[in-house]
């Protein structure tokens, strides 16, 4: 992350909406936010899948997978996802020596994160299926493979997507913590601005408005994605 | 008593039978040393009071109970068990899968998968544990559909047809499994009265032209009659009394049979 615009002489006028100079920070803050829908779309993508892997793993009738996997999950979930970043960017080089760009450490923090939750959401909707499909699924001697993948999921997953959908949503607004370590994302492009002009209307004004401006259409997307699976008949 | 492999292909003296067989729920005990066999091509039906655990009979030959003591022998394989160096071990998964395709059954509440259609319910079986292909898999799916007298409900979902049709896509769906054994779980108990009886002639149907082993669970006691080549009285995990079903229906011998009876006939 280098932005460039900021100079301290544009410091002038504060208290008064600048269109000159937010007009000129935009293109920053822009690619500040195209950083954190990265962040927030890879992440999710990890969280949609872990997430499910682990609610499987969590229903598992071996011990050695089910009761780790329930610790990690609820360890996770109690945990800041701020410390939670801090311990992949600094614990990690220096106790083990793993060096990872601060960006993928973002991305599968967040994924990781995020995965804990969804993972939740899917045990709710596995719940939620009927014995007596469970049942069936055996009646025809389906394997465990196929039970989940032709009956259960397809039944389970539909039910939990506006769970699902607020959780992008939300990792969306979660993902400029980020920033904390080294990603430019929107906030990080913020904070720098500021603190090289001391404006900070225009600044973190813009960034709010860059905000609105992917989660209103990803609320939407969700709501839109509701209607077209929830219901399969 | 010694299992036999299961690539045994002559059909054996019983098609199903449980050798003092012992299932419970907590301190309730369930099935208490059930013996019982079943003869191929036999139709026998269990009744008796509800929670006497008839229906458990047809849930662990189904192996959705596993009893706690007993063998359960299917086809002449064991089902629960599996010979290792001479001695009857606990089986594997795989083992008690290829044991169990013998197995279908019809269960009281239809449980149709709701978010596929009646013909993707019914093929769904074959072509993933048959290997059928979609073809293949719908060309019998549409033959059962006509013998259950289905044909105009073929692409419709579930909860878009009564419960009698959704008991006759439930029983469409066993059959495309082409089993040895069927099993019926009160089958018309969830249904309204009227519903019931296009559900009966399907089974009555398919008990007389099928050599399939049905074991019926019902408290339909004429269809019982009408249908069975024998007749279980089953109580508090036991057979109280068995027979013929002209001969346990109109002369029951044991007490608890003519009480039982009695209380149904009469609610008839």
């Amino acid at each position: 992350m280098s932005p460039v615009v900021g100079s301290p002489v544009l410091a002038q006028g504060r208290g008064t909406w600048d269109w000159e100079f937010a007009w000129e920070i935009l293109p920053d803050l822009l690619r500040g936010m195209w950083v954190t829908v990265q962040i927030a779309v890879l992440g999710m993508g990890i969280a949609l899948v872990l997430g499910l892997v682990l609610a499987i793993a969590r229903r598992s009738r071996v011990h050695v997978i089910r009761w780790p996997v329930g610790f990690v999950i609820e360890f996770i979930r109690s945990t800041p996802l701020l410390v939670q970043l801090y311990f992949l960017f600094i614990v990690l080089p220096q106790s083990f020596d793993i060096v990872l760009p601060a960006f993928t450490l973002a991305v599968a923090g967040l994924g990781v994160h995020y995965a804990c939750y969804t993972s939740e959401s899917y045990r709710a909707g596995i719940e939620s299926v009927e014995r007596g499909q469970w049942e069936a699924a055996t009646a025809l001697s389906l394997s465990k493979a196929d039970t989940w993948r032709t009956v259960v999921l397809p039944q389970a997953v539909p039910r939990v997507i506006p769970a699902l959908g607020n959780y992008v949503v939300a990792s969306l607004k979660d993902a400029p913590i980020a920033s904390a370590i080294t990603v430019g994302t929107v906030l990080g492009v913020a904070d720098y601005i500021q603190s090289r002009t001391f404006r900070s209307m225009e600044v973190y004004t813009l960034a709010g408005v860059l905000f609105l401006a992917v989660s209103i259409p990803a609320a939407i997307g969700v709501r839109y994605l509701e209607r077209r699976l929830g219901n399969p008949t | 008593m010694v299992t036999q492999p299961e690539h045994v292909a002559e059909q054996p003296e019983h098609m199903v039978r449980f050798e003092a067989v012992t299932k419970r729920f907590g301190d309730h005990v369930v099935l208490d040393e059930l013996d019982l066999e079943v003869a191929p091509a036999e139709k026998l039906v269990i009744i008796g009071p509800s929670g006497s655990g008839k229906t458990t009979i047809l849930r662990v030959l189904m192996t959705l109970e596993r009893p706690e003591g007993g063998h359960v022998i299917v086809n002449g394989n064991q089902l629960y068990h599996t010979e290792r160096n001479g001695k009857l071990v606990r089986a594997r998964e795989r083992h008690i899968r290829a044991v169990r395709k013998n197995v279908s059954m019809v269960f009281q509440h239809f449980n149709l998968f709701p978010h596929k259609t009646a013909i993707d319910n019914v093929t769904l079986g074959p072509r993933r544990v048959l290997g059928l292909s979609k073809d293949e898999a719908r060309e019998r799916a549409v033959e059962l559909f006509d013998e259950v007298g289905l044909t105009d409900c073929i692409d419709k979902y579930p909860a878009q047809i009564s419960g009698g049709q959704k008991q006759r896509v439930a029983i469409a769906r066993a059959l495309a499994m082409r089993p040895k054994v069927m099993l019926f779980d009160e089958v018309t108990s969830a249904l309204d009265p009227e519903l019931v009886g296009e559900v009966l002639r399907v089974l009555a149907e398919l008990a007389e032209h099928t050599e399939m082993t049905m074991l019926i669970v019902t408290h339909e006691m004429r269809f019982a009659e009408d249908i069975a080549d024998r007749v279980v009285m089953f109580d508090e995990g036991k057979i109280v009394e068995e027979g013929e079903p002209h001969e346990l229906f109109s002369a029951p011998r044991e007490e608890r049979t003519k009480t039982f009876l009695r209380a149904v006939l009469d609610r008839d």
